[in-house]
């Protein structure tokens, strides 16, 4: 996998606002069909990062490479084949769930819109809140119907924020499994931010972690604690916001 | 510069969706510029009735002037709310990372402006025919030119005020009401330029409805189309709609470099 032509490239990437440097030379790259973690403490740099990928943001310096393009010179074409999904934005709360799906089906030119619309519906085990008013949908609802707008066009990258916060554990788990399972049946690349490890560790190949807008340690999450001589990946999380491993990762 | 029509038509279909699911949204479209045009409306038969003369016929021009200025307004809202109600519900991250460029989102705004102006005006110009024998149609063919010179108008200051509250956050959302407002009283609505202290009138001449709102005077006083005041007012249109598009654009730019475009959409 580590040789195959990445699907996301980032290569020293720099993000300072004002006086504050939010990424320090970030580089890092997804193969295809595989899944990476973003992880960090608050303020690391994850969602700067994951702006800057979304194109929300301009890098100070750097570049991003996106299917072998340029993200900025190329930026439609990219977005037509990636799709993002946040904890922190939702879905206009006064249309009903079909009504929002059909305006991103139509937004990303999804071919049989309606068609595409029952299938994910039917996969997310959400058929029964096609006619729903979205503002009335649960955390857990609503996070389903999010990740059915970021399947809508089949990506072949799938940009995750936080899917899985503000979900029960029975939630999260069936969130879990299915992005395994669709990245096993359509080989999508997956960037995945969480402060839930558990996530992390079922759901992603390979992890970065970012600490000051630098990578502190990156590889499995296996490897990754037993480089640090750690019992998990959330001891290791509390050792680096607790500042116990910062010094060792950096050095 | 390539452009997709799907792409403006699924952004519309959202506010067609928004505004067929709830009637009620139509009252907002509705319920105040019925009022203005009651209270204006009144005015009018007060003054043409108890003014001793002193008034002439053509004071329905108040009337003319509500409407006309409506539709620059609702122009405006249509850009202007539509960011807002991509903010409020926060939905613009998930269309700014989806495949629209800029000037798609602009021109759908820009479009859901038409047809707010659209209902508005249907509904004021019936009222006013049959509540005060107010008719709009007596502006004849000038009309259109007039409507599509305020509708312009009404797109740049919603890119004005779009840009502004990009840039300064939801604090400044009531920007969105206030920008027309701060051009009204030099844009010769219901009075004159001539009425306009001396070093404002500049000013007032500076924007492209004020010929707009004297061409209208103008033809219910009887006079012929004046096609010169509707020549400034395209060739303001083009310098403040060029103005527009480069303030916009530059204020886009500044809120992604600064990432308060992020800030913006999640707060």
């Amino acid at each position: 996998m580590p040789h195959a032509t990445p699907i996301l490239q980032a290569d020293r990437l720099v993000k300072v606002f004002g006086d504050s440097t939010a990424l320090d030379g970030l580089s890092f790259s997804i193969a295809p069909g595989e899944s990476l973690g973003l992880l960090g403490v608050n303020g690391a740099g994850k969602t700067t990062a994951m702006n800057l990928l979304l194109g929300l943001t301009t890098p100070t310096s750097g570049m991003i490479r996106i299917f072998g393009l340029d993200l900025w010179k190329h930026r439609i074409e990219i977005l037509r084949q990636i799709n993002f999904s946040s904890a922190y934005t939702s879905l206009p709360s006064n249309l009903l769930v079909w009504q929002n799906l059909t305006v991103f089906a139509r937004l990303y030119g999804v071919p049989r819109p309606q068609q595409r619309i029952d299938t994910l519906l039917e996969l997310l085990d959400i058929s029964q809140l096609r006619k729903a008013v979205t503002g009335t949908l649960s955390a857990g609802e609503s996070t389903r119907v999010n990740l059915a707008k970021a399947l809508l066009n089949e990506p072949r990258l799938l940009l995750l924020d936080e899917p899985t916060a503000s979900l029960d554990p029975d939630i999260a788990d069936r969130v879990r499994k299915l992005l395994r399972r669709l990245q096993a049946e359509t080989g999508l690349s997956i960037l995945y931010t969480s402060h839930n490890m558990r996530d992390i560790e079922e759901v992603c190949d390979r992890l970065i972690f970012l600490h000051g807008g630098k990578v502190l340690a990156e590889g499995t999450p296996g490897e990754v604690q037993a480089r640090f001589n750690r019992t998990s990946l959330e001891d290791f999380f509390i050792g680096v916001a607790r500042g116990e491993i910062e010094a060792i990762g950096l050095q | 510069m390539p452009f997709s029509f799907n792409t403006v038509s699924a952004l519309v279909l959202r506010y067609v969706f928004l505004y067929t699911r709830h009637p009620v949204r139509f009252i907002e479209l509705i319920f105040w510029p019925l009022v203005d045009l009651l209270v204006w409306g009144f005015l009018t038969v007060y003054l043409q009735n108890h003014g001793a003369g002193e008034f002439p016929a053509t004071v329905t021009f108040l009337i003319g002037g509500m409407i006309l200025w409506d539709v620059l307004f609702r122009s405006q809202q249509g850009v202007a709310i539509s960011f807002l109600e991509d903010v409020w519900t926060r939905n613009l991250l998930n269309v700014f990372v989806a495949p629209v460029r800029t000037v798609e989102y602009v021109a759908a705004t820009c479009l859901v402006g038409v047809l707010r102006v659209g209902v508005t005006l249907i509904v004021l110009a019936v009222v006013a025919a049959l509540a005060y024998g107010f008719h709009l149609a007596d502006l004849g063919l000038t009309l259109l030119p007039f409507l599509a010179n305020l509708m312009l108008f009404g797109w740049f200051l919603g890119m004005v005020s779009t840009a502004l509250i990009m840039r300064w956050g939801q604090a400044a959302e009531s920007l969105a009401w206030a920008v027309p407002f701060f051009i009204q009283p030099l844009a010769a609505v219901f009075y004159p330029v001539a009425v306009l202290p001396v070093w404002l009138q500049p000013i007032a001449r500076a924007l492209p409805c004020t010929p707009i709102f004297e061409g209208m005077r103008a033809v219910l006083s009887g006079f012929p189309t004046p096609w010169r005041e509707l020549q400034c007012a395209f060739l303001l249109n083009l310098v403040w709609g060029s103005l527009a598009a480069w303030f916009f654009a530059a204020n886009l730019r500044h809120v992604r470099k600064t990432g308060l475009l992020v800030k913006v959409a999640t707060h």
